[in-house]
């Protein structure tokens, strides 16, 4: 049966694998599929593939139910009874189907709802009720509930919502009008929302990521799902969400034990959400793996952020002028890049059984990926079944791969892995070795910030550690106004940097008296708004734009700034905090 | 430290051969509770090693599984609670994984065992 699928305008290439990955999920067991694909999709006439708008086949209406309450990104499905570029037109749509689809949500003993919907277009309540009356031709027998309505009916727009969102124009108004078969439920992002969960880490991964990430891997009841790099546990707590049982590995203790005290450790993330706790948390290295011979198959999917060394480990990250950057070695990377993925494929294909899905973000340079198709590490008992891009900044972004378990692991394939590894490390791999991933995303083209290395701060990470759980995840100050430097020093937030040479820095950039109050207000401003992470993205955007802000953040959970701004006053500084 | 995780662990200590199953030494252990799921069961079972999670229940004071086990057991609603509590309940908050062909000792703490090995053992 074709729905109409509404999907909320965000993470645009999260959203077909998801709807797609939950069918599977719902359906294993209900549906005997045969050689039919078990989602297919259309758009609507003249809609670009970014339109909200979908037209999408499923299994069944339960199915449909189903996806819809459990997805993140599908704000609605339904049934869909009539469309047109006009209400003309829709109404002679809405006359024409079926009555024997239509009669039974229209008895005299239900009640029903009907809500208008607009994208990208705020439409008045006077405009809301005048459509509404301009329904009056579906015989409605049953009586208007708002509150509780048995049946919801939506008429939902699209029309002229202007260039600010990025989508290509819209040539020609679209209306539809459908009973709602399903509605998603965003209101557990806030639960777990990281700004409020008691242990975080650098590296936490965002809320509704780490939901979509369990999505894909297909992550329920009955279910183990594993992530060989724990953390502080963010991806397990979403898999736990959807009731499947979890276990982690870390290779560094102070994550997965100790945390930050006694009833603040990857064990209380659980608890706080009442959830149920791993099933097991193991300090242990990927290679070797801690598993004994012969063991393979234990999990159903393995779902993980490896660690590409981009934002934990660092002490402290100032922008490396270039010429300092041929020696700037990170700190945290104890094997290549390369190997912790080459690692991660050969024990997923191993651990997983089959069927079963290994899902983890894969750094790619966008640079490279608009030259060049972007090669993807490959292993011969995986299929790739999805890749969606994460864009974090102008030149990286992330690729939330997800790939199936098709082959049986054996010790030939072992040996074809390693050659495959081989090859993809010599042609396909070389930005990701030793310092080229830090110098693709935290790369500078100005030249103004030639920091002395010896000056660079070295401190340890408690201090800052207790600030970053604070709600205030970010302090932007005015590089032009000393006072406001200042001032921010009393926010608990001691920066450690040598302040002389922030200093110096800032007495070169000079500008008129009246740029500097807007600056200062434009701060104020920007700080006074800050409450969530999704603010951080913002900030990085305004940013780009602004090159008299200056920017001390904590907390890079979320978002990578791209240092790469073309004008000569900017300056960024940016903190990243260690375990130790 | 649930059983389930003790009997997927071993040494694997360059040169070792015989590194499973690791003898647990338990100082402090509690029964925490966790959803019965009988598909989940049925699934793992195959991948158990019988005998290894037989003698660790017994290192945890918990003797009732059966010396023996094998799939035609999976349909006893009996067995099934034994075998998962045994296996998920069962919690070692305190102690050690010894190895038994060298006896390297793999200390466990709050719960988690630490399988790291020196650079020396790679």
């Amino acid at each position: 049966m074709w729905y109409l699928c509404v999907f909320y305008h965000r993470l645009l290439d999260y959203r077909r694998p998801e709807v797609e990955s939950l069918a599977e999920l719902f359906s294993r067991e209900e549906v005997d599929r045969g050689s039919s694909p078990l989602v297919e999709w259309m758009l609507p006439e003249k809609h670009h593939m970014d339109s909200p708008f979908h037209f999408v086949s499923l299994p069944s209406e339960d199915i449909a139910r189903k996806i819809a309450s459990r997805s993140l990104l599908v704000k609605g499905i339904y049934e869909l009874w009539g469309q047109g570029t006009d209400y003309e037109e829709l109404e002679q749509a809405i006359k024409e189907y079926p009555e024997d689809r239509k009669l039974p949500y229209l008895t005299e003993d239900c009640t029903f709802k009907i809500i208008v919907d607009s994208f990208g277009k705020v439409i008045s309540s006077q405009e809301q009720n005048e459509r509404i009356h301009g329904l009056s031709y579906i015989p409605f027998k049953g009586r208007v509930n708002l509150k509780k309505p048995d049946h919801k009916f939506w008429l939902m727009e699209t029309d002229d919502y202007g260039s600010n969102n990025g989508l290509p124009p819209v040539l020609q108004k679209t209306i539809f009008f459908g009973l709602e078969v399903g509605a998603a439920n965003r209101s557990l992002l806030p639960t777990y929302q990281l700004k409020s969960r008691k242990y975080i880490g650098p590296t936490a991964m965002d809320a509704e990521i780490a939901f979509l990430m369990a999505n894909q891997g297909l992550a329920g009841p009955g279910k183990l799902v594993y992530d060989p790099f724990v953390g502080t546990g963010s991806i397990l707590v979403a898999a736990a969400h959807f009731g499947a049982m979890t276990m982690g590995a870390d290779i560094d203790i102070r994550v997965v034990r100790d945390g930050r005290g006694p009833n603040c450790n990857v064990w209380t993330n659980f608890e706080q959400y009442n959830l149920p706790e791993p099933i097991g948390l193991l300090r242990a290295d990927n290679n070797p793996p801690p598993w004994r011979p012969g063991l393979k198959e234990m999990f159903d999917a393995i779902i993980c952020d490896p660690p590409y060394g981009v934002r934990a480990g660092m002490q402290c990250w100032l922008i490396v002028p270039d010429e300092k950057r041929v020696d700037h070695i990170p700190s945290t990377a104890p094997y290549s890049l390369t190997e912790c993925v080459h690692d991660l494929l050969d024990l997923s294909a191993k651990m997983l059984v089959m069927g079963g899905r290994l899902v983890f973000f894969y750094p790619v340079s966008r640079e490279d990926g608009v030259m060049n198709s972007i090669k993807y590490p490959e292993h011969p008992c995986f299929k790739l079944v999805y890749s969606c891009e994460q864009i974090l900044s102008s030149r990286y972004g992330r690729h939330l791969l997800t790939m199936v378990k098709v082959g049986v692991y054996t010790k030939e394939v072992e040996e074809v892995a390693k050659e495959r590894h081989r090859e993809f490390k010599e042609n396909h791999a070389k930005w990701l070795e030793e310092g080229n991933l830090h110098s693709a995303v935290f790369e500078s083209n100005d030249g103004i910030s030639k920091f002395d290395r010896d000056s660079k701060p070295k401190y340890r990470g408690k201090e800052i550690f207790s600030y970053c759980n604070a709600t205030i995840g970010i302090i932007c100050i005015n590089i032009i106004s000393k006072q406001a430097l200042e001032a921010s020093y009393t926010l608990k937030f001691k920066p450690t940097f040598d302040r002389t040479v922030l200093m110096t820095k800032i007495k070169k950039i000079d500008i008129s008296p009246a740029k500097k109050v807007m600056e200062q207000q434009k701060s104020q401003q920007l700080y006074n708004s800050m409450s969530s992470h999704e603010d951080l993205t913002n900030v990085a955007m305004l940013m780009i734009h602004n090159p008299l802000l200056i920017c001390i953040m904590c907390d890079l959970s979320y978002v990578i700034f791209d240092a790469s701004i073309n004008q000569s006053s900017a300056l960024l500084i940016t903190y990243n905090v260690a375990f130790d | 430290m649930r059983l389930l995780t003790h009997n997927m662990l071993s040494c694997n200590i360059k040169g070792v051969t015989n590194g499973f199953p690791l003898k647990l030494e338990a100082d402090k252990w509690v029964t925490k509770e966790v959803d019965l799921n009988a598909d989940f069961l049925r699934g793992v079972f195959p991948k158990i090693e019988w005998p290894a999670l037989v003698a660790a229940a017994r290192a945890l004071d918990y003797g009732d599984l059966p010396e023996q086990a094998d799939g035609s057991m999976l349909t006893s609603e009996d067995f099934l609670r034994r075998f998962h509590h045994a296996l998920l309940e069962l919690h070692v908050e305190e102690g050690a994984l010894v190895c038994p062909e060298t006896g390297r000792r793999f200390p466990i703490s709050k719960g988690i065992p630490n399988m790291l090995l020196h650079e020396d053992e790679v």
